[in-house]
């Protein structure tokens, strides 16, 4: 069976999703894709399933936050990294989320390694996935509020420890 | 030692399998008709790191484990996007702390990836050995803890002998034993001193015979291969679905391997073999983690052969990006203009806007990085895809319809680093 290269998922997505893919670009061999959404799940699945492509292998879920440099259309990304396993070919697709509307579709029902990559990034982003088994923080304490790696969330400042119900401060004895 | 180019895969569907194991162990009850819940961690002395684990118990049988993550968190990512690319370096060592170097290195990579930095020829070599040295520490860190966590002590001090052997090399060449910073972007700090190449040479004869030894010991020993074979078993499918990389998918029977997958460093003009082993058991990590020394022994004695014909800097004279050695920023003027205009604030390396995944293989698996620049002098956003914490995924799986004494002889098997699982 022949092999997948960029272009040929290049030209079958586009076939495919023509109109709800927003940019695609090849950096130094390695294709990047931009698509809305809503229809990322969509995407993933034609991508696992379709035996041309073939991406069996969930390599990585990461979210970012555009806040600073107004980049993406909308305030919070997520990025999927997917691969081949046969010629071990790699795509990523990025996908956008307004502020308002922080859902986007879990991509558990199509490998078991999303459970906790989407737990982390709601963890970190607050970003929910609508279809998550578990979706609890992961690396934070459950009582922990705000999601550390967004942009307007300090690097250091008070109010953090304070936050745990059961800290309190050591209170040296008076003499 | 089974080599294969691809895994044949059978037509299951992971999650399916998973659900269906899960349902025949979890409608089992003891007498009183309920699990008993025991918590092993956060402070175990067995579980090497901070790892909490809530076991439920049918008698001595595991029929649920969930993991708990997060006591070493330490917001790597966050620190990431106010530290510049050159001091990142520093926050890698502190990852995965058994194979700093590799850490280092792999960002290293990523960066000069990102950038198109062309690294020369004697670094990438340098690298190429450094980091398969460091590869030999750190299995010989886990075959040992594993030997020691079924009860055989003599393997574990053997192995660590060599392991402190490696921390002298490194010391010797970096300054540093553990948290060794030693790569650069564009390269490596500085040279390998006088005296490396003996004791490289002292260090692969002698991690060969350690090998043998070790082999001898308990390759064949009963009671090591009660504790281990059929233990913790990982089908091919699972390990893909749950996105395991590393010795652990290769002990599955998948031959994936960033070195020769997505060859960098020049890896691709080195004779070395993949090592699969087709169970997927306990049994075949130590099998392949063996295999997996003795090619980088082999991967080491070629790079020290080739040593004395590849001359030159080690680090790339494409001074707008990288930091210029440090001997002439002391001494000329225009390196040491060079060195601030890096170094200083509003000024630093010019890398352009882009995005970039790319992964190394570290010791436990496929180490990545997504990088996100916007021109900075500060990356805007570092993802590390962190092979343990992916591998970890999948030890509830690897430890249901197991005892407890089981619990930690499987995950001395899998290498989970707590720094690095949770960043």
């Amino acid at each position: 069976m022949q092999e997948p290269t960029n272009d040929m998922v290049l030209n079958l997505l586009q076939e495919t999703f023509n109109d709800r893919i927003l940019k695609t670009e090849v950096v130094r061999n390695q294709l990047q894709i931009e698509v809305i959404g809503t229809h990322v799940y969509e995407l993933i699945k034609f991508l696992k399933d379709d035996e041309r492509c073939d991406f069996s292998y969930l390599v990585d879920i990461g979210g970012v936050d555009f806040l600073k440099n107004g980049d993406g259309p909308e305030r919070f990304g997520v990025i999927y990294i997917l691969q081949n396993m046969n010629n071990y070919l790699r795509i990523i697709i990025r996908t956008y989320i307004s502020e308002e509307d922080l859902e986007i579709d879990s991509l558990t029902p199509l490998y078991l390694a999303a459970n906790w990559a989407e737990r982390e990034v709601y963890d970190m982003f607050g970003i929910s996935f609508k279809g998550h088994p578990d979706l609890r923080r992961i690396l934070m304490p459950d009582d922990y509020e705000g999601h550390p790696l967004r942009k307007d969330y300090p690097l250091q400042g008070r109010g953090e420890r304070e936050n745990f119900s059961r800290y309190e401060y050591y209170e040296p004895s008076k003499v | 030692m089974n080599i294969m180019n691809q895994a044949k895969f059978d037509k299951i569907d992971p999650i399916a399998l998973k659900e269906e194991r899960e349902k025949s162990l979890r409608t089992v009850s003891d007498q009183n008709g309920e699990h008993m819940i025991v918590n092993l961690g956060p402070q175990h002395p067995s579980t090497h790191g901070t790892l909490h684990n809530i076991l439920e118990l049918n008698g001595e049988t595991v029929v649920k484990a969930t993991p708990v993550i997060g006591y070493l968190h330490t917001g790597f990512e966050k620190l990431g996007e106010h530290l510049d690319y050159h001091q990142f370096i520093t926050v890698t060592d502190r990852m995965n702390y058994l194979s700093s170097m590799n850490n280092n290195i792999g960002f290293a990579i990523a960066v000069e990836e990102l950038a198109e930095v062309e690294v020369p020829p004697r670094a990438q070599l340098l690298r190429v050995i450094l980091s398969e040295m460091s590869r030999i520490g750190d299995h010989l860190a886990c075959v040992g803890l594993q030997a020691m966590d079924v009860g055989a002590f003599s393997v574990f001090l053997w192995c660590w002998k060599w392991r402190e052997k490696m921390y002298d090399i490194f010391e010797h060449t970096t300054g540093a034993r553990l948290t060794t910073s030693f790569a650069r972007i564009g390269g490596l700090a500085k040279d390998i001193p006088e005296g490396f190449e003996q004791m490289a040479t002292e260090f692969v004869e002698n991690v060969a015979r350690v090998l043998d030894e070790t082999e001898l010991m308990i390759s064949r020993n009963r009671i090591f291969i009660d504790r281990s074979q059929g233990i913790g078993i990982l089908e091919k499918e699972i390990a893909c679905s749950y996105g395991v990389t590393g010795p652990v998918l290769r002990a599955s029977g998948v031959p994936y391997d960033v070195r020769k997958a997505h060859p960098y460093s020049g890896y691709e003009t080195f004779d070395f073999e993949i090592p699969t082993e087709p169970d997927g058991d306990s049994y075949a990590r130590y099998k392949l983690r063996l295999a997996e020394m003795r090619q980088s022994l082999r991967i080491i004695q070629q790079g020290m052969e080739r040593l004395p014909d590849v001359q030159g800097p080690v680090i790339a004279d494409d001074f707008k990006m990288v930091l210029p050695p440090k001997d002439n920023v002391y001494n000329n003027m225009e390196e040491l203009i060079h060195h601030f205009k890096i170094v200083m604030r509003t000024h630093g390396p010019k890398i352009p806007v882009r995005e970039f995944y790319s992964s190394t293989e570290v010791p436990n698996g496929e180490l990545g990085w997504y990088i996100i620049s916007d021109g900075g002098m500060f990356p805007y956003r570092i993802r590390t895809r962190s092979p343990s914490f992916y591998n970890y995924q999948v030890f509830p799986y690897m430890l249901e319809g197991h005892m407890i004494p089981d619990v930690p002889a499987i995950l001395s098997t899998l290498n989970v680093i707590a720094g690095e699982l949770d960043r």
